[in-house]
């Protein structure tokens, strides 16, 4: 683990949790890290490349790691996606940072 | 039944430049794709996005791209079957494939070319448990024909640009219309939410929001809907309806592909990249963000140049032996099969006193 990466556990959409290292200083995001790491099939999670145009990269927060505020772009996009519960976010819009040392999520379904 | 030389699976900006290339070397094109237009990512998903690495565009709105490749293929008359799926493809006795579409549109080529992207792109079904059985029975995931709801009650549920431009247009032919969505707030071009404001304020459209559909009622067909409004948590209300239009975007989906037969991994079609982009069957070729290979990267630029390099090979297929040097356009200028012609003007000699 390099002094720049940070510990996030990922839960995949078939229940497996992944403990991993995710570079802080590659201006990655959750979306693309867990695409690196190969957790949900390609095609399936990021499918807009990262402009909040479709959800497929939704995820349920459950650690309280301070994360970014949402964007209207991030809300509105969550209002039309399906299986959102209250601590829905986009993986897209989560930067990984020194902050997000320990953030915990879980994929959401494949829609 | 409709033949070219090369049948493109995919209308995106990999497609479109395709029939440029082939049309270099005489080839005639025809392309399919499942969106009712073509463009393929780039006008479905992001049209107003500008993208940056277009070599000689410093930047280009996405929407713009696909109305200049449209532009710079023009001269070879592609062909389009648009908003039809590739469903299945059947090899001849004389090699060439026929390429079937869900409307049962047939294609012959000699050559095919899957330049599929993502996949075809499917409407996202809300989350309710009896919608399929009303598919074609009121419900509609996409609206294809306005005239079908002349004079009728309409349910349209979302809350993006498809939302509201369908409410607008639907305003004046059904006898009501209902948009419903899960927030106040809309996400869409300033003018399209500042009509349908005022279009509220008027009466013609029936606004409610916070609210969801949760369900459908009707027997043989759809009769009314149940809307589940978020501040009264208790309160459901039927709304009488004709038919319900959930708009809630496009997800892709590789699809009927997947059964034909071609190496797959990773959602995407496992090609040659040594040589010419061709499957594990040949006259199968895949090019653009459907293919990989070691090294593959989804970008519009290597899907121009795997384009260039197939139309090579599908050249040798289609006039075998045949020899074929490379022309430059500058040089040999541009025979379109429309018999036009474009070509560098003439240098002008003259002396100088």
């Amino acid at each position: 683990m390099n002094q720049q990466d940070v510990k996030i556990t990922i839960i995949d959409r078939d229940g497996e949790t992944h403990s991993i290292a995710a570079p802080t200083d590659m201006a990655m995001n959750l979306m693309e890290v867990v695409r690196s790491y190969e957790l949900a099939p390609e095609g399936t999670i990021g499918v807009c490349g990262g402009m909040v145009m479709c959800a497929s990269c939704q995820c349920y927060v459950l650690s309280d790691t301070n994360l970014p505020e949402m964007t209207d772009d991030e809300e509105a996009m969550l209002s039309e996606a399906f299986y959102v519960k209250e601590n829905s976010r986009l993986g897209c819009q989560i930067p990984i940072t020194p902050e997000t040392e320990g953030l915990e999520v879980e994929l959401a379904p494949e829609s | 039944m409709i033949t070219t030389d090369i049948l493109i699976i995919g209308a995106g900006p990999t497609g479109l430049f395709t029939v440029f290339e082939a049309g270099l070397l005489k080839l005639k094109c025809h392309l399919i794709d499942a969106l009712p237009q073509p463009g393929g990512q780039c006008s479905e998903i992001y049209p107003k996005k500008p993208i940056y690495d277009i070599p000689a565009y410093p930047e280009i709105l996405a929407g713009d791209l696909t109305a200049k490749l449209l532009e710079q293929c023009k001269q070879f008359e592609p062909g389009f079957t648009l908003g039809e799926r590739a469903d299945t493809i059947e090899k001849q006795e004389d090699g060439s494939f026929i390429v079937t579409t869900n409307k049962g549109t047939k294609h012959k080529a000699p050559v095919v070319a899957i330049a599929s992207g993502l996949g075809s792109f499917e409407p996202r079904k809300p989350l309710i448990n009896n919608i399929t059985d009303f598919e074609e029975k009121g419900v509609d995931y996409m609206i294809k024909e306005p005239e079908v709801y002349r004079n009728k009650k309409v349910v349209i549920a979302g809350g993006g640009d498809s939302a509201l431009d369908w409410c607008i247009f639907l305003s004046d032919i059904a006898s009501e219309v209902t948009l419903i969505h899960r927030r106040n707030e809309f996400r869409g071009h300033l003018d399209s939410v500042e009509k349908v404001q005022e279009l509220k304020n008027a009466g013609k459209i029936n606004l409610i929001t916070p609210a969801e559909v949760i369900g459908i009622v009707g027997d043989e067909k759809v009769n009314a809907v149940v809307v589940k409004q978020a501040q009264h948590n208790e309160k459901e209300i039927e709304i009488e309806c004709d038919h319900f239009v959930p708009l809630f975007g496009l997800s892709p989906k590789l699809g009927p592909i997947a059964n034909w037969g071609l190496e797959i991994e990773k959602n995407a079609i496992k090609v040659n990249n040594a040589l010419d982009y061709q499957t594990n069957i040949p006259g199968i070729f895949a090019i653009g963000d459907g293919n990989t290979y070691p090294g593959k990267l989804k970008l519009i630029l290597c899907g121009f140049h795997e384009a260039t390099l197939m139309c090579q090979a599908a050249f040798q297929i289609i006039n075998p032996g045949k020899k074929n040097v490379l022309k430059y356009t500058t040089v040999t200028g541009i025979d379109g099969f429309d018999g036009t012609r474009k070509e560098a003007p003439k240098a002008v000699v003259k002396a100088i006193d």
